[in-house]
């Protein structure tokens, strides 16, 4: 037996060892080696997603049949790679002013990354778990970062006590569906379910049903969503800013990956569950968000709303609601990078502020701020000609046409109720009397914020790259 | 009476249930659900062994070992952060735990 082609894991590798390099440097030179830390860590993530971007084309299986390259990773991975990136610039000056700067915070985003990276390349229910425990162990971490805070602490308990419960629950349906089956490989599954009398077998739908589960709970949709308000509101604003992007990236697609390659013939099996779990995340992002005061809060239930959104794509089963997706998961992250981007300005001169009441008056004081605001908001909101319209709109198309219509109509409905609170934020900027302003924004949070605004309001007139390189990584899973 | 597959099935689904009741119904003390997640692996691991030597078949020992290392290190982070949580909060009683309201 010869050595694997380890080539095609070299973005993995070297993001590795990069991380291992990192830690070394943080360790020998201190705390106040963060800033480089920090701005190498974010070009080594640059040279990565170049790397994958690069690298060898087709579908490639290397390790035994573990691991799995193809265009639809590469997708992903670049997506991953970028929210991360984007997380570590957000996250440099707010923890500088909040004396937070310590250099293993974004030795701890690369880690998280690494394992998305792995979770997205799994062909194996082993690398999946590896891949998913790596990303989650650096994410509670992440989570308690801020040390003599209450709330940050109390937040990563919570968010490891229901972590590792759904891991539980996750393997569990991993140990079930190898049991009923003999394989944990991707592509021995698909080959044996594609035998009818495998695929009804009740011990392999209890062990499918266990791992919707768990990774419900890795990309917080109802009923696996009592987490996230609490962990959003609890963490430090540049990790919820993390959390909200590419961590959910990675877990839809996995979900993808796994529901539509080897589990795509037991598809009347999973839609109905699909269904329910979607419907419920829509219902419950559009209504509890109504009521939120803190606008972090606010921005876990709004992602509980969009993880819904995206399911229905999945939901569908085709290779258009994929395509859809992919779509979504795109202008989701953007839209959040840069809604965060603003939610990191919102600093008056004695601290952070998080009350959606102190936003008032904020196209008097901050003028450009509020204007990009408003856009992010809209955009969330689904209202054309923004970015977020496109991605809501490739989603209910490929439902319909898979003949899910109550679907696509319960996506609407919620959508029109979201939309209360979204416009509610715009109104308190523009027609309440100004509060006390905020201090003047950090460079770096302007320009995250402009770029991400000019993306999310022209999108409409250049839509083709993004629409292309979608359809080529959506066909993948399908051939 | 044979021991089968069945019978060890059905000790890691009690073993199971009785992990993830730990986490929900326990009130006392965040230790006994760190306690309940070990549970809940160990039945997984049961699970994985039994049906490799059912099988015949020896990935699922494999895998039984790559969940044993992870379990290890989840242990860890998870006392890690409890200590930090109790140097703030003075208690580690479940009931406390309830600064933000879910």
């Amino acid at each position: 037996m010869g050595l694997p082609d380890f080539s095609i894991a070299l973005p993995e590798i070297i993001l590795a060892i990069a991380a291992m390099l990192l830690l070394m440097l943080g360790a020998f030179r201190g705390n106040g080696a963060t800033n480089p830390v920090s701005w190498l860590a974010v070009v080594i993530m640059v040279l990565v997603a170049i790397l994958v971007e690069t690298g060898s084309r087709g579908s490639v299986v290397s390790f035994e049949g573990l691991f799995r390259v193809d265009d639809f990773g590469r997708f992903v991975k670049v997506l991953c790679l970028g929210a991360s990136a984007l997380a570590i610039i957000m996250s440099i000056d707010f923890n500088r002013r909040e004396k937070l700067a310590r250099f293993e915070f974004p030795v701890l985003i690369v880690i998280a990354t690494l394992g998305m990276m792995v979770m997205i390349s799994a062909n194996d229910l082993i690398t999946m778990y590896m891949g998913i425990e790596l990303m989650s162990l650096s994410l509670y971490v992440t989570a308690a970062f801020r040390r003599d805070s209450v709330r940050s602490t109390e937040a990563g308990l919570k968010y490891f006590v229901l972590g590792a419960l759904s891991s539980g629950m996750l393997l569990y349906g991993a140990s079930l569906i190898y049991g009923f089956t003999g394989t944990t490989n991707f592509d021995a599954l698909a080959a044996a379910l594609s035998h009818t009398d495998k695929a009804t077998d009740i011990g392999l739908l209890i062990g499918l049903v266990f791992l919707i589960a768990g990774l419900a709970f890795k990309v917080s949709a109802v009923p696996f969503h009592m987490w996230a308000p609490d962990v959003y509101e609890g963490v430090p604003t540049p990790v919820t800013a993390f959390f909200a992007a590419a961590p959910k990236v990675a877990a839809i697609a996995l979900f993808l990956r796994v529901f539509i390659s080897p589990f795509g013939d037991l598809v009347s099996q999973w839609q109905q569950i699909i269904v329910f779990v979607s419907i419920a995340s829509m219902i419950l992002g559009a209504f509890a968000a109504i009521n939120q005061k803190n606008i972090k809060r606010l921005m876990a239930y709004s992602s509980i709303g969009h993880i819904g959104y995206a399911l229905v794509g999945l939901a569908a089963g085709t290779e258009e609601g994929v395509r859809g997706v992919l779509i979504y998961m795109t202008i989701y992250v953007i839209m959040n990078i840069g809604t965060f981007a603003c939610i990191l300005s919102m600093r008056q001169r004695d601290g952070m502020v998080e009350d959606i009441s102190k936003l008032a008056g904020l196209s008097k004081t901050r003028p450009w701020m509020a204007f990009f605001l408003l856009v992010f908001m809209f955009s969330l909101a689904g209202i054309p000609p923004l970015a977020g319209f496109f991605g809501k709109f490739y989603i209910f198309i490929a439902a319909v046409n898979a003949g899910l219509v109550p679907l696509a109509v319960v996506g609407l409905v919620t959508s029109v109720v979201g939309a209360f609170y979204y416009i509610r934020i715009v109104k308190i900027m523009y027609f309440d009397d100004p509060a006390e302003g905020f201090v003047p924004l950090s460079r770096t949070q302007s320009v995250i914020m402009t770029v991400a605004g000019l993306f999310v309001g022209l999108f409409v007139l250049f839509p083709a790259p993004l629409l292309e390189s979608a359809k080529a990584a959506a066909a993948v899973l399908f051939s | 009476m044979e021991i089968g597959l069945a019978h060890y099935l059905t000790v890691s689904a009690i073993l199971l249930t009785l992990g993830i009741f730990g986490i929900f119904l326990n009130r006392k003390n965040v230790i006994v659900i760190l306690m309940s997640v070990e549970l809940m692996l160990l039945a997984v691991n049961i699970n994985l062994v039994a049906f490799s030597a059912f099988l015949g078949n020896l990935v699922g020992q494999v895998f039984a070992l790559f969940v044993l290392t992870v379990a290890a290190g989840e242990a860890a982070i998870g006392l890690a952060i409890l200590v930090v949580y109790f140097r703030n909060r003075g208690t580690i009683a479940v009931e406390d735990i309830h600064h933000m309201k879910g």
